[in-house]
């Protein structure tokens, strides 16, 4: 973690790149990033995800779904009965762990990335709407996302999920949906302590629109927040995926995804451990980029935070 | 502080209120519930069986009217499975949940609170690189992983616990825990724990620079002292509030937890249920989930304001 001294250089950073153009912050980003090498490091963690889940069909040495009976529960390259031909070794159809793990990302970035489309822009609307109307429409907001943020997430996930049955779709519009509340509340919140701030005063003082006001105004300052909590629900909604996985009720078993891994992995745990193993290791290699880089993001797009570390 | 906590109690019966229509409509989703809950080969006939059994043919809003006046006196129908009341069922399993979850937090508190203060106390140090990392840590590593590495490595290779079940200690018929508790409860707890560290961490570096700390320096008081009465005391009040969420979150994931060490609880009963497309016992436990985290929430603010004379006074 970076010492108070080069955070303030950081904070004085970001201060002038808000100053200029677009090509100029993104290289100071670059700069922000390489000064603090734990964003970097949660960066490039992610990357490796996106990258392997964009160009699975290259990367992975096996079709994931072919299965090699002769070839089976065979363990990692490094074990004694393992194989340099396998490098994670194989599930108990033969099919090979590293393949799966590497098309299994696209299962995880596609449920995290849409959900939380899906979830930010419908939270940011009515966000909106209920920050900048106020009154009896922020009431009735606020009351029902309190109440869906006041259940048990985990236990109505998975009953939404029995109910509606397995599916890419299906698992997508369900952590859409529930996860709204989240966004509309950090939308609200931003909005009104923008709305009582000093600039936005003076907008309306020169006769700005409603509709300048948001867009101009309430929007950009929006920005920072909801990157970051996008960051840390998208990683949350990897894990959830996960879970749903393996209680078998996410994507059909015959897709390789994470959860679904894990979920065979179970059965043979206490004889072929490592078909658990890995995918397991996936998931928490993906969290752990995810979180580190939304630590960072936090530190660097929120001013109220730089102004405080300053 | 009356009407605070009366408007409290006002606001959560409306939330209660509120996820029983969300647990009644919801299945209603599909538009037909009975074929939810017969298997797929079921003949028309049985499929009509159930739905008269059931009373799903008739109104919907007699129907919802007939749910409410049930839940309200804790009936919410039969277990299509075990031919038992629902409720019955749920509360047979309590005791081992509670056991799990209150241990888990007992864990979590144990090693996130002095992890935490002494991370907080000496930023930079060893511990707090250690404290950091096992904050980090415990948020990443999915509580389903971990207790399948962890029965791999403390029940299989080391045969130190039972790799799955549950095992009391009979004692004047009280039923105390074994050490059958012990993988389950860190694996539950993992996440909580990371929790407690991360918000101990950063309670204790914000009230160290605090006033009334410099004064008690000032005074010459020893570290252990100031750390104990001043700091401790005054980052304990938010963490109420912590601690209260983070209960509610364990009987969330002990669904995951109680399944894979055959737990006999709620979260075990709960995907048992759902494998057994028995919707109202599925029902029952979500709205007694609710029903726990609800009242949880609801005594942790009244605790909060208890302890907290700014709340106190407040009104």
């Amino acid at each position: 973690m970076a010492d108070t001294a080069d955070i303030k250089e950081t904070g004085l950073l970001v201060d002038q790149a808000a100053e200029t153009g677009f090509r100029s912050r993104l290289i100071y980003v670059g700069r922000l990033l390489w000064r603090d090498k734990t964003g970097l490091v949660g960066l490039i963690m992610f990357l490796i995800v996106v990258i392997s889940a964009v160009f699975a069909p290259v990367l992975a040495p096996y079709d994931p779904l072919r299965q090699d009976l002769r070839a089976a529960k065979q363990p990692p390259a490094w074990s004694e009965e393992g194989d340099i031909s396998h490098p994670l070794g194989t599930d108990n159809l033969g099919r090979d762990i590293l393949s799966r793990i590497i098309y299994g990302s696209r299962v995880s970035l596609t449920v995290g990335f849409f959900g939380v489309l899906i979830a930010c822009s419908l939270g940011l609307l009515i966000g909106l709407i209920a920050g900048y109307l106020g009154g009896r429409v922020d009431n009735v907001i606020m009351g029902l996302v309190n109440l869906i943020l006041a259940l048990p997430y985990l236990v109505f996930v998975v009953f939404i999920a029995a109910i509606l049955g397995q599916g890419l779709i299906i698992v997508i519009l369900i952590f859409g949906f529930t996860d709204i509340p989240i966004f509309v509340r950090i939308t609200r919140g931003e909005v009104l302590r923008i709305r009582e701030s000093g600039f936005v005063e003076a907008a309306l003082s020169i006769g700005s629109t409603r509709k300048r006001i948001i867009f101009n105004h309430i929007l950009p300052n929006l920005i920072g927040p909801l990157i970051t909590i996008a960051t840390f629900e998208m990683s949350a909604m990897i894990f959830y995926e996960a879970g749903l996985g393996f209680l078998g009720l996410s994507v059909p078993p015959s897709v390789p995804s994470w959860g679904n891994m894990l979920a065979t992995g179970r059965k043979y745990l206490t004889i072929y451990p490592w078909i658990a193993t890995f995918p397991g290791l996936a998931i928490v290699f993906t969290g752990l980029g995810m979180n580190l880089l939304g630590d960072w993001l936090r530190d660097v797009l929120d001013p109220r935070l730089r102004r405080m570390k300053k | 502080m009356q009407r605070y906590i009366l408007s409290r109690i006002v606001q959560s019966l409306l939330i209660l209120l509120g996820v029983l229509f969300i647990v009644f409509f919801m299945l209603q989703l599909t538009g037909d519930p009975v074929s939810l809950m017969v298997s797929r080969n079921a003949s028309p006939e049985q499929m009509e069986m159930l739905r008269e059994e059931m009373g799903f043919n008739r109104p919907i809003l007699i129907q919802f009217g007939d749910f409410i006046g049930g839940a309200l006196v804790g009936d919410f129908g039969m277990s299509l499975r075990h031919r038992q009341p629902a409720m019955e069922l749920i509360l047979e399993r309590l005791p081992a949940t509670v056991e799990l979850a209150a241990t888990a937090l007992l864990i979590a508190l144990l090693i996130g609170i002095p992890l935490g203060l002494l991370s907080g106390s000496n930023p930079g140090s060893f511990w707090d690189t250690l404290a950091r990392g096992a904050g980090l840590v415990g948020q990443t590593i999915p509580n389903f992983w971990l207790a399948l590495i962890l029965i791999v490595v403390f029940s299989v290779e080391l045969g130190w616990f039972p790799t799955f079940g549950r095992r009391t200690w009979d004692v004047f018929g009280m039923e105390l825990p074994t050490k059958s508790v012990i993988l389950p409860a860190f694996s539950l707890g993992l996440f909580t724990t990371g929790q407690l560290v991360r918000f101990t961490r950063s309670a204790v570096l914000e009230i160290k620079n605090e006033d009334y700390v410099r004064t008690a320096y000032s005074k010459g008081l020893k570290d252990n002292q100031i750390y104990l009465r001043h700091i401790l005391r005054n980052a304990s009040i938010p963490l109420i509030s912590i601690v209260g969420v983070q209960f509610g979150y364990l009987l969330s994931g002990s669904i995951y937890i109680e399944t894979i060490f055959s737990w006999p609880g709620i979260g075990n009963l709960l995907a048992e249920a759902i494998g057994n497309r028995d919707f109202a016992l599925v029902q029952a436990i979500a709205f007694f989930a609710s029903l726990v985290v609800v009242t949880l929430n609801l005594l942790t603010d009244i605790a909060y304001g208890l302890a907290d004379p700014r709340i106190r006074y407040g009104d």
